[in-house]
């Protein structure tokens, strides 16, 4: 199993019409994912890719039964766009979608408080589990399946470890993009959540950056549940110039957006190896898996 | 995008916010006839630039009489305002704010922000303006959410608000009035931040507004055109003003490595990378998944007419967007365009990975192909340093 979506996971596109949509579709289609429809107000009743389209997300649920919704939508409609799928009681939407207003986020996450519907993103490069299915802008290469879960803030640090981790004959159960944005979906701790109840997964790798509290968050939890499989991060932005921001930097630390050094040291309290360089994360998972 | 203080002011006074009277002159000849309207006997003679902790670089003055604020504003303008927050280069004073000086009995630290973690907008307090705001919360001097999440009431109660903040109670009536205030006026503009540092109890028991901060949502902006209308141009890199037309994030820093890379993970990861080899980025530069290998183009020769870039390393990770051979072909154009002799180390992976190298290495052009990003990096820094010489 992978965690969130397996092969028969039935997706729709919100935006399925757009160039960027029909080209991800397409992708997603060619490697067996199971596309069942899109949405594109106005355009209801026509068909594209081969696949129906509706006005509204409530009619591609009850005409396609979908589990999953990618939202391809511009980020002046993507809140709605979200909104719209949980109401419509799509269990998990993944929004690609940049440059949200963060008060958007606000409302959604308002919004999505008590529902049963899972986010991943904005600004995600989406959720992949090689072989069986896609769902997002990420590159089908060199994705292969295998035995680490991934979740990442940042889409190309991801690649560049799917690409380790193919290279060293690990491959990955799931890749997860929880997004770049300050306010989003889904976080670490829930990912890590996941992956632990995941038999296919046997390590879990954990991508962070300076800023929010993510990787606090993900810190916390896995002192509290002390993990079987092995953890491996790297946080990006050690050496980033912290005080060029218009603002007083202790605000954003007061709020629990820590530094690389903090994140750091919470994760490796927390029994995480903290990998110094990028190009050295699959490395450190393989030791870690040896040393198990 | 930053405001100048001038600009939140006149929003905020919008919301009734205590603002002192103030005039924003754009030339020494305006300043004593702006103290003289604004009347009393003190002002505060102010440089408005974006830069935090100005006042200890000189940006803020406080003088007796119309003859003083001339004076210190004339030195002010043209001069340049040098903090950490600003790089090396410092900002050129072009306006000066001229207040009304407010004798002051009490300094208090009060913002509006996001928290990402509970995902909603909060409001915070503390008694200790000016001071070390983490350090001070943490000794049990501030308040986290002095208003409720409806915007109305204290979240905590009235009197233990006012204990913490070291006021009366209608004087913390009046910072929650504020703050609730000032709450509004950050949903309404889209705001990322207000911070009121300090906001000043008066010698006279009054609650006013002495200096702003406040910044709004680059995303949200379309919806606010009058708000957009509010950026200082000035005030911003122009390399980076340059970037942004072509879909790349640019921001400038201090070294002579040049550096082009895809997405904004990756970047940071490739400053730390840089940095741990002992070389220095001149830049970062994000290219968007968006970006045309026109575009592209315009970066690169951005980067390749920056004096200071003695080579410049680029990461491209292709992803289902963005290809490695766009990037190339990027490349290619900008030195078809410039006659540089600028060396670029080009590590590229994933999406079209192998017809990029093709494409660069076809160019003539002073390119290494790297296999790694630690490789990579190694040339980049071992180049700089050997054309540094």
């Amino acid at each position: 199993m992978a965690i969130l979506i397996d092969r028969d996971t039935r997706v729709i596109f919100q935006g399925l019409t757009g160039s960027t949509a029909t080209r991800m579709a397409e992708r997603a289609i060619a490697v067996g994912t199971s596309v069942v429809g899109g949405v594109r107000p106005g355009k209801g009743g026509t068909s594209h890719l081969g696949l129906p389209v509706f006005d509204n997300v409530a009619e591609a649920v009850a005409a396609t039964e979908p589990h999953a919704s990618a939202v391809f939508v511009p980020p002046s409609h993507a809140a709605d766009a979200i909104i719209e799928a949980a109401e419509a009681g799509i269990s998990l939407i993944v929004c690609v979608t940049e440059r949200m207003p963060v008060l958007d986020m606000v409302r959604v996450r308002e919004a999505l408080r008590g529902s049963s519907s899972r986010l991943i993103g904005p600004n995600s490069y989406g959720i992949i589990a090689p072989g069986r299915c896609r769902i997002g802008v990420m590159p089908d290469r060199p994705h292969t399946p295998g035995r680490i879960g991934i979740a990442s803030r940042s889409a190309t640090l991801a690649y560049a470890v799917v690409e380790q981790t193919t290279r060293l004959a690990l491959g990955q159960s799931t890749s997860i993009g929880i997004g770049g944005d300050p306010v989003h979906g889904m976080g670490f701790a829930e990912c890590i959540e996941l992956f632990l109840e995941d038999d296919e997964t046997e390590g879990i790798i954990l991508l962070g950056e300076i800023g929010g509290a993510d990787e606090e968050e993900a810190a916390d939890y896995l002192r509290s549940v002390r993990s079987e499989k092995p953890v491996v991060a790297y946080i990006a932005g050690v050496h980033a110039p912290r005080e060029r921001r218009m603002g007083h930097a202790g605000t954003l630390d007061l709020l629990g957006e820590g530094s690389a050094e903090r994140k750091i040291d919470a994760l490796k309290d927390a029994g995480v190896v903290v990998a110094e360089s990028p190009t050295l994360i699959g490395h450190a998972m393989r030791e870690a898996l040896r040393n198990r | 995008m930053n405001l100048h203080e001038y600009q939140a002011k006149a929003i905020l006074r919008g919301y009734g916010l205590p603002i002192p009277k103030g005039e924003v002159v754009s030339a020494p000849e305006g300043v004593a006839s702006a103290a003289k309207s604004i009347g009393g006997a003190r002002w505060a003679v102010k440089a408005q630039v974006h830069a935090g902790q100005r006042g200890k670089a000189g940006g803020v003055q406080i003088v007796d009489s119309v003859e003083e604020a001339a004076r210190a504003a004339g030195k002010m303008f043209g001069s340049r305002i040098v903090t950490a927050q600003t790089g090396r280069e410092g900002l050129v004073v072009k306006k000066v704010y001229v207040e009304e000086a407010v004798a002051v009995e009490q300094e208090l630290y009060a913002a509006v922000l996001v928290d990402r973690r509970k995902a909603k907008v909060v409001a915070v307090a503390s008694r200790a303006g000016g001071r070390d705001i983490e350090e001070a919360f943490a000794a049990g001097e501030g308040v986290m959410e002095v208003i409720s999440d409806d915007g109305g009431g204290s979240g905590e109660s009235r009197s233990a608000l006012a204990e913490t903040l070291s006021l009366s109670v209608a004087q913390t009536d009046r910072v929650v009035e504020i703050l609730s205030q000032a709450r509004r006026a950050f949903l309404e503009a889209d705001a990322s931040l207000i911070e009121f540092n300090p906001l000043a109890v008066t010698t006279s028991g009054e609650i006013a507004v002495l200096d702003v901060k406040m910044v709004l949502d680059d995303n949200a902006l379309w919806r606010h055109p009058n708000l957009a209308d509010l950026r200082d141009e000035d005030e911003i890199d122009p390399r980076e003003r340059e970037a942004n037309r072509y879909e790349l994030n640019y921001a400038r820093l201090d070294g002579n490595i040049g550096m082009m890379v895809t997405g904004a993970g990756l970047g940071l990861a490739a400053i730390d990378m840089i940095k741990q080899q002992g070389g220095d980025p001149a830049n970062f530069m994000d290219i968007r998944p968006v970006a045309s290998s026109d575009q592209i183009a315009e970066g690169m020769l951005l980067l390749l007419r920056d004096r200071r870039v003695r080579v410049v390393l680029v990461f491209a990770m292709g992803g289902g967007i963005l290809r490695c051979d766009r990037i190339a072909d990027g490349i290619a154009a900008a030195f078809r365009k410039s006659d540089s002799d600028v060396p670029v180390v080009f590590h590229a992976a994933g999406t079209g990975k192998e017809i990029s190298e093709l494409t660069l290495r076809n160019q003539g052009i002073g390119v290494t192909i790297a296999d790694s990003m630690a490789e990579a990096t190694q040339e980049a820094v071992r180049i700089a340093a050997a054309r540094a010489e």
